[in-house]
């Protein structure tokens, strides 16, 4: 069991299941997370705002 | 009155105008609001779905807008992943359409689990086996890959734009749109396959079971294909609906026809695919269950017509059309050729959805039919009412297409 998934097992099926997941929350997490790091950043002045440009 | 609201340099109609335009809209969520209230309160007896009808109307819709959908991660994959530019001037049209699929689907889910207060058990209690849990998991995960995705366009509102951070988050998080357009990718290619896998893996329905490759039946990748091979053209059709009614042009040619052209070639190499696919079930599964074709249409309301109107008049027919010049070239042709390949990939969904349990698969059994209470319409119409308000209030607010002051510049007073 993990704080994750309630029924959780050690093997294999179960691993790539939510070891996928987790890799998709990751990268959406640490998205937001580099983007609140980054405007916090330019926010208190310590990063140039970039001119944004389609 | 809240033309401040209103994007610089576009032309909108009076607030007492719009105020009209979403009154109907606005009906249909009043009707779908009374039936979910009486759904929750009285519970599922407010529908005609059964033991034989587990998955009715409301999945019909579900997975008919999640395919509608599709546009957006597809769209989105042509745009920030293999680079396609010109599709940055439809792109923010194809997130919203697909926000609204996929929220209005979930929405929708919370009603027809019965009990949305336990709707967490199959996050918790994931039975990882069950092609069902990896929808559930890929769609909640993906519509906050589309919000994400929304979020940067509600950010561009004239008036949001002036508080600096607010602009900063937007622009940050579309410098990253690759990221998230590459995430949503892989949860759509796997919860779209699934949702034709949950059908295919069903080996005591003839109707619905095939064959497959490892674990996946081929409904897995067929669903994937004829997702991406209609979501542009839903996009399309959305377009030029915002463009008839708004009397504009908002979306240069070029994009159009390259979604279209995109949008035939998918889907004629999907009904070569699913042409084989009929073609191995109607030798392959239905012999060996002792059946034969006609046997699934001997009785009941569902005729082998919707096969017939699925694969030649929905999915052929609308393919060579998007294949010619000419035809994706007309923008009549082009817009019959999207309504018949946006209502083949409903004609299929219904197929497997209805008529599959409709087939009795016992010797004792007999054909069942359905008809949705006026309930289920409801609360399937209020889906349909709120993309139209979500859609019109972005249109209205957001710069919802970039390309819009350039195509229509506004005469000089």
């Amino acid at each position: 069991m993990t704080p994750f998934s309630f029924e959780w097992q050690w093997n294999i099926e179960y691993v790539i299941f939510f070891g996928l997941l987790y890799i998709a929350l990751g990268l959406i997490g640490g998205g937001i997370t580099f983007v609140a790091i980054k405007t916090a950043l330019q926010v208190f002045g310590f990063m140039r705002e970039r001119d944004f440009h389609d | 009155m809240d033309s401040p609201l209103l994007p610089y340099g576009v032309k909108r109609c009076t607030p007492g105008a719009f105020f009209l335009w979403t009154l109907p809209w606005l009906a249909l969520l009043a009707w779908g609001g009374l039936a979910a209230v009486l759904c929750l309160w009285k519970g599922l007896n407010q529908t005609h779905m059964s033991n034989v009808f587990a998955f009715a109307l409301w999945i019909v819709f579900d997975l008919a807008i999640i395919g509608l959908g599709a546009g957006a991660f597809f769209t989105g994959f042509l745009t920030y992943i293999v680079g396609r530019k010109e599709l940055k001037s439809i792109i923010n049209t194809a997130v919203v359409i697909g926000f609204i699929c996929y929220s209005g689907a979930i929405a929708m889910l919370g009603i027809d689990i019965g009990q949305p207060i336990r709707g967490w058990f199959i996050f918790w209690h994931a039975n990882i086996h069950s092609m069902l849990v990896e929808v559930s998991f890929c769609i909640t995960c993906y519509l906050i890959v589309l919000t994400i995705e929304f979020v940067p366009l509600i950010l561009e509102n004239r008036q949001i734009r002036k508080v600096r951070e607010l602009r900063l988050v937007g622009h940050n998080l579309h410098e990253i749109m690759a990221v998230f357009a590459a995430t949503g990718t892989f949860l759509s290619f796997f919860h779209q396959g699934s949702l034709g896998g949950m059908f295919g893996v069903m080996y005591a329905r003839p109707f619905a079971a095939r064959e497959g490759f490892y674990i996946w039946p081929w409904t897995f990748f067929l669903f994937v294909l004829s997702a991406i091979a209609c979501g542009p053209c839903f996009t399309i059709l959305c377009t030029k609906l915002t463009e008839f009614l708004s009397r504009k042009k908002l979306v240069p040619d070029d994009a159009i026809q390259f979604l279209a052209k995109m949008s035939g070639w998918l889907l004629a190499l999907y009904m070569v695919l699913k042409t084989f696919d009929y073609l191995g079930w109607i030798y392959g599964i239905v012999p060996r269950a002792g059946l034969t074709f006609m046997d699934f249409f001997n009785e009941g309301p569902y005729g082998v017509w919707i096969i017939v109107a699925e694969m030649v008049f929905c999915g052929f027919l609308p393919a060579i059309i998007l294949l010619t010049p000419a035809g994706r070239k007309s923008q009549g042709w082009l817009i019959f050729a999207s309504l018949l390949n946006c209502a083949g990939i409903v004609l299929n969904r219904f197929l497997f959805i209805i008529v599959t349990p409709a087939i009795p698969v016992m010797p004792f059994d007999r054909f069942r039919s359905y008809l949705p209470t006026w309930q289920e319409w409801g609360i399937g119409m209020a889906v349909v009412g709120y993309g139209f308000l979500v859609f019109s209030l972005a249109y209205r607010y957001l710069p919802m297409f970039p390309k819009e002051t350039e195509l229509n510049p506004l005469p000089v007073e």
